[in-house]
Order: structure tokens, then C-alpha cells, then sequence
């Protein structure tokens, strides 16, 4: 059974076309690299995706989606917002329950944000920001991963880190990435994606770097 | 030479207001104006704070009814926004927000008489208008991502008060402290008809010509604005606005025989109410339109389109003053100190008090008008023209002025000259209570002659003609390009 199933589908902007038509099916515990060159279509194929989802999505998006107001702690908190009543968020706006802090906390510490708990998204860096986009796809709990570019501000070590958290977390996940031996080392199935149609799709064995690397 | 369509804009209005100062009526009418201006200012600098003990009482009861009526109208405005994209919404804020404070408080003194109600609502209901405008335009610009990536599922609210508001708080509490200042002049001059805020005493001191009274009452008037980043704490907030409504003083009670009365007899016009049939009521329209309204319109449209030349060029004369690319540290604080003065005061009791010194005519409300709002403009672009950077070998004084600023400036000064636009003529329309004979002149006429039937329908038609200003200068705007934030 698949997680996530495209069929014959296309994307538009402006009335020009920009991907597809094309058909991909995710089955359940699979791990998809997207790989190809800025602008073949990797964020609109992961929109793509979004769009036709079922049930529960974390999504990652390239412009992560932060609310810059609010704290690092509240941003988090919102991947789950549907979980609680109305009343408990509002509370939470004005004063977190310990609930929700001992949740937060260890994802925090993972990421290195510990000590960014309660500061304003605004003034964090960009690397910063990604972490915290990455925390609250951890924290939403669901099944699916969707996430574009989710390390591209982040340095080596830590890289691998987000990486390891995101793909163990998430029984399936679809990764856009520029970064090719990232995806071979945390995915096992390459999508490449080369004028908005899929130009490769193999499981990761089958693959060597400079077969990818054709790609771009 | 081709001209850009800005300075062609320009040039249109200059001409216009040159035509219309042809046939305004400008003149001092007073035996003595500059003894008693001299007098004024005598007064200024001597000004008597122990004089009454009232002094405190029209300061407080100012401050009241400003919190009231701004809390209420914002959160009306607040809950209006939400339903904003509703045409009839709109409709219904823009026709509020058309009618000035100073008619609401004449329609409501008629049947809640001299009730806190009737100050609280007078400000509240316009305020509502623009809030809901403004909450909403807001609204509008907050980044739409984060309520997209919400787990479906979420609540309503849950999403609003965590994808939406928090992006638009900053702007919203900026607006509405602006607005709670702006508040605070329109509960002043409620006092002018009647209600116990300062303009009431301030009407009083002058009618008596007690100069050290009115100076200090002004002077108290600037001192309450300028020190508001100073009282005005967001912590105590939730206490002034519980503690103003018990501060509005009792007035008088409401007679509900009056308010059934207003609206069942009073506002119902004479030809239905004596059954004179279709062609009475024919006769007293044409005879209203011809007699107060036409004329009304004529002089409002007059007077509005030289206050708002004479603001640009007060505007364009005054921003260097508070530039940081003109004069030394003195210069600019005596700058300051003239615009915040000329923007803190009403442009109801600047013309009030030049009326009292040069007698009934257009001169005092042009010279008022374009000293408020003069001040605003002329503050907000010397604001702007401190943040250019000049290259290290820019032209000096004159020069610098015209080849180096004016032309960077120019666009946001026409962009907020016609935002001011249709305030200018609301404003105008008002001063007509003092004499002059604009829409407002015939307003309270007719409210004086205990005719409401025709006061409704002239304050219709003022609210109509504000709408129509608002539409040409959004179109105007538009044409040209020009952007801006709401500032009053």
C-alpha cells in the first residue's frame, strides 16, 4: 500500500507548465531522496505531494513557515495544535503547560536549541530557523515526511544530524536535496528530477554518486 | 520640457486652489487681531494653572472618554475586520467612518442628551469604521505559510490566534496607540459641544477672555500627548481601560422618550410627517439642496482644496526643519517642538482660537487646517529624509534641498498629502460649526432650528461627499503609483 500516490499529475505557474505530467507512487517505509539542479521542479513536486496527501503530513517547506513572533517553544507546539481543545492552546499562548515542555525539551536538545527556547524566531539565524522547522515536523508525530532542502543552511556534523533525527523519526519521508552523498547515506530510493519530469528512479544500491551527479 | 504625471498631479491642484482662493472668502474681520493674538500667546507664557479647579477634572474626563470610546471602537473594529470581506461590511465601515466625531455627537446629544454615552459613542462608532479598515488591511498582509502547514484538524481560533495574529501584533498595538492619540484630540473637542472634556473649558476661558486659563489648558493638552510613550504601558492598559468608563462623569440621565421621539418623528422629514404628499416633499428637497446643501458643498469643496495646497507647502517648508541633513542639534529641536505642537493640537481649536483673534471667515480654518496637518506630513517626511544617505560631496542649503531631498521625498509627501485629502475635508465640513459656511455650518443650523429631518439628510450628504473624496484619492494614488500606511 502506498503513502503517497501522484497519477498523471502536472503543476502549472503563470499557464506555463512546470512539471509533469507525471506518476509516482511512495510506498510505506520508504526513504525518497529528490535530487536535480535548481528549478527542475523538486519544491513544486514535494508542494505537489502536499497537495494530494492523505491523512497526516509533517511538511518542511524551503521557506520553512515560521510564525517570526512567536518563540522557538510555540512554533514547535503548533505542529500538534490540532490535538488539543481550544481553550489549552491559549492557554499555552500565555504560559506552556509542563506537558508540552517535557515533549519539546528533548527534541530541543537534540537540535542544539535548548538554550533558544523562548526567543523570538526573528532573531535567530537561518541555521537556527531550519532546526526549529525541522523540531516541529518532529514533534507533529505523523506518519509522512515531507521536507525541501531541510539542511541547506545547516554545517556538516549537524547536517548529519537533522538528517539521522528525520529519517529515523518518520516511517516514510520524500527529502529534496542538493546534497548527493546526503542522500545516499540517509535514503533508499533516489528520485531524480530533471525539466519537471522524473529522469531517475532506482533503489539507492544501484547507484553511485556520479550516476546523480549526470543529473545536473 | 515634458512634465512626470506627479508634477503635473501638483500643478492641477495648485491651480485649482489658486481658482478657488478667487472666490473664497478670506479676510479679517476683527478691530484688533493682532492685540488679541498677542494677548493669546501673553497667555501661553503666563499660563495659570490654579485658576479653577477644574483643570484636572477636564483632563481627566478627557483621558476617560478617549479610553472608552477607543477601546470600544477597537474592539468593534476588530470583530468588523473579521467579516470584512463582506461587501455590505465594507459599505457600512466606510459610511461610519465618513461622518465625523463632532456630527455623531451632535445626532446622539439630541436623544441620550448630555449622557456619557453620548461621548463614548461619538467616538466609538467612526473609530470602529477605520479600525475595521485597518485591523483587516492587517490581517491581510500576514504571511499566509504557517496556517498552511497547520495538521488538519486545527480550530478555528487555535489557527487564527497562532498563524495570524501574532505576525500582525506589533502593527496592530503600534495603530492602536497611534489611534488612542488621535483619540485623545477627538475627546478634547467634544467639548465644544457640550460635553465635559477640555474643549468645554477651553470655550469657556476664551469666551471670558481668560488667556492664562486657556494657555494652561492647552499646555496640560501637550504635556498628556507628549508624555504618552511614558504613561502608556502596555501592562497598565488593562487598568486604564477598566477604570475609564467610571471616571466619564454622570451627566445627565437619558430620557427614552426622546430617543423614540428622534427616531419616530424628529429625523422623518416635515412633508411625510404633515402627509403634504409627493410634491411637498419634492418642494422641501429641492429647497434643502439648493439653499443649504449646494452651497454647503461649494464652500466645503472651496475650503478643502486650499487647506490642502497650503498643508503641502506648509509641509514641504517645515520637514527640514527636523532633517537631519539641514542645521545643528537647536535647530531641529525647536523643529520638533513647533511640528509636535502643530500636529498635538486640533485642527477644531486651532481654528477655534484663530476665529476668536481674526473673526468669522475662510482665513482661520485655512490657516488651521494647514498647521495640523501640515505638522504630520511635514513630521513624517523629515523623518524619511534623515534616513537618505547622501553622497559625502551633496550640494549644501538650498541646493541640497531641491536637487538632493525634495525629488527623493516628493512621492511619499503627494502619498500621504492624499491620504490627508478626505481627512481635510472632514475636518473642513466640521469647522463649519464655528461659522463658516461649510456643510457643517448648515448641519448645526438646522440642528439649532430643531429641524433634524434636514440635519440628517445634510450630514447624508456630507458622508457621501467624504466617500467620493476617498474614492478619487484612491484612484489618484493608484494612477500614480503611490503607497502608504494609515497614520491618522
Amino acid at each position: 500500500m502506498s503513502a503517497l500516490q501522484l497519477k498523471d499529475t502536472s503543476a502549472a505557474f503563470k499557464g506555463k507548465r512546470v512539471l509533469g505530467p507525471l506518476s509516482l507512487s511512495v510506498g510505506k517505509g520508504e526513504k525518497i531522496a529528490l535530487v536535480g539542479g535548481s528549478g527542475a521542479g523538486k519544491s513544486t513536486l514535494i508542494r505537489l505531494l502536499y497537495q494530494h496527501a492523505q491523512g497526516r503530513v509533517a511538511l518542511v517547506p524551503q521557506d520553512l513557515g515560521l510564525v517570526q513572533s512567536l518563540s522557538v517553544f510555540h512554533n514547535i507546539f503548533m505542529g500538534r495544535l490540532n490535538e488539543h481543545p481550544t481553550w489549552y492552546n491559549l492557554a499555552t499562548l500565555v504560559k506552556p503547560f509542563q506537558r508540552e515542555r517535557n515533549d519539546i525539551g528533548p527534541w530541543l536538545e537534540k537540535l542544539g536549541m535548548t538554550e533558544k527556547q523562548w526567543t523570538a524566531v526573528a532573531s535567530l539565524s537561518g541555521g537556527q530557523r531550519q532546526r526549529v522547522a525541522v523540531a516541529r515536523a518532529l514533534y507533529s508525530h505523523a506518519p509522512v515526511l515531507l521536507a525541501d532542502e531541510p539542511v541547506s543552511a545547516l554545517d556538516g556534523p549537524l547536517a548529519h544530524t537533522v538528517m539521522g533525527l528525520l529519517t529515523d523519526s518518520f516511517e516514510t519521508s520524500v527529502i529534496a536535496l542538493h546534497d548527493v552523498q546526503l542522500a545516499l547515506k540517509y535514503c533508499n530510493r533516489i528520485v531524480g528530477i530533471a525539466e519537471g519530469q522524473i529522469a531517475l528512479d532506482e533503489a539507492r544500491e544501484r547507484l553511485t554518486e556520479t550516476d546523480i551527479l549526470q543529473l545536473y | 520640457m515634458s512634465l512626470t504625471p506627479t508634477v503635473r498631479v501638483s500643478l492641477l491642484f495648485f491651480a485649482i486652489a489658486l481658482a478657488s482662493l478667487a472666490v473664497a472668502d478670506i479676510a479679517i474681520t476683527t478691530a484688533n487681531p493682532w492685540r488679541d493674538l498677542g494677548r493669546f500667546f501673553m497667555g501661553l507664557a503666563t499660563p495659570d494653572f490654579f485658576s479653577t479647579d477644574s483643570l484636572g477634572t477636564a483632563i481627566l474626563r478627557t483621558v476617560a472618554f478617549a479610553f472608552t470610546g477607543v477601546a470600544l471602537g477597537s474592539l468593534s473594529g476588530f470583530i468588523l475586520a473579521l467579516v470584512y470581506r463582506f461587501r455590505l461590511v465594507r459599505t457600512l465601515c466606510a459610511f461610519i467612518r465618513a461622518i465625523h466625531e463632532l456630527f455623531w455627537a451632535l445626532i446622539f446629544l439630541q436623544f441620550f442628551g448630555f449622557h456619557p454615552l453620548t461621548g463614548v459613542l461619538a467616538i466609538a462608532i467612526p473609530y470602529a469604521g477605520i479600525f475595521a479598515k485597518v485591523y483587516s488591511e492587517i490581517l491581510d498582509e500576514a504571511d499566509p505559510e504557517p496556517r498552511r502547514l497547520l495538521p488538519l484538524g486545527t480550530g478555528v481560533i487555535s489557527a487564527f490566534l497562532y498563524a495570524r495574529i501574532p505576525d500582525c501584533w506589533d502593527q496592530i498595538r503600534t495603530y492602536t496607540a497611534y489611534r488612542l492619540e488621535c483619540g485623545l484630540r477627538s475627546s478634547a473637542i467634544l467639548g465644544f459641544v457640550g460635553l465635559p472634556t477640555i474643549g468645554f473649558y477651553l470655550e469657556s476661558s476664551f469666551s471670558q477672555s481668560h488667556y492664562s486659563e486657556a494657555g494652561a489648558l492647552l499646555i496640560l493638552f501637550y504635556v498628556l500627548i507628549a508624555t504618552m510613550p511614558w504613561w502608556l504601558r502596555p501592562k497598565l492598559l488593562p487598568l486604564y481601560v477598566g477604570a475609564a468608563p467610571f471616571f466619564l462623569g454622570d451627566g445627565l440621565p437619558i430620557v427614552w422618550g426622546n430617543v423614540t421621539r428622534f427616531f419616530t418623528e424628529d429625523i422623518v422629514p416635515s412633508p411625510i410627517r404633515n402627509d403634504e404628499g409627493l410634491s411637498g416633499l419634492a418642494a422641501w428637497f429641492s429647497d434643502l439642496m439648493v439653499n443649504e446643501a449646494l452651497p454647503g458643498i461649494w464652500n466645503t469643496v472651496i475650503l478643502t482644496q486650499i487647506a490642502l495646497v497650503f498643508t503641502g507647502l506648509l509641509a514641504l517648508l517645515a520637514f527640514p526643519l527636523i532633517s537631519q541633513h539641514f542645521g545643528g542639534p537647536v535647530r531641529r529641536a525647536s523643529g520638533n517642538l513647533f511640528l509636535v505642537i502643530a500636529r498635538s493640537t486640533p485642527e477644531y481649536i486651532l481654528a477655534y482660537i484663530l476665529l476668536q483673534l481674526w473673526g468669522p471667515s475662510m482665513l482661520p480654518a485655512v490657516v488651521a487646517l494647514a498647521l495640523h496637518n501640515g505638522g504630520i506630513i511635514g513630521h513624517l517626511i523629515g523623518r524619511q529624509s534623515s534616513g537618505i544617505k547622501l553622497r559625502a560631496d551633496a550640494s549644501h542649503g538650498v541646493n541640497r534641498y531641491a536637487f538632493e531631498l525634495v525629488p527623493r521625498v516628493y512621492r511619499s509627501f503627494l502619498a500621504f498629502l492624499f491620504y490627508r485629502w478626505e481627512i481635510i475635508m472632514r475636518e473642513t465640513a466640521i469647522l463649519g460649526i464655528l461659522g463658516i459656511a461649510t456643510l457643517g455650518f448648515y448641519i448645526d443650523s438646522a440642528i439649532q432650528e430643531i429641524r433634524f429631518d434636514r440635519a440628517m439628510v445634510l450630514i447624508l450628504i456630507t458622508a457621501l461627499l467624504n466617500i467620493g473624496i476617498d474614492a478619487l484619492s484612491r484612484y489618484i494614488r493608484r494612477k500614480l503609483a503611490l503607497q502608504t500606511m494609515p497614520t491618522c
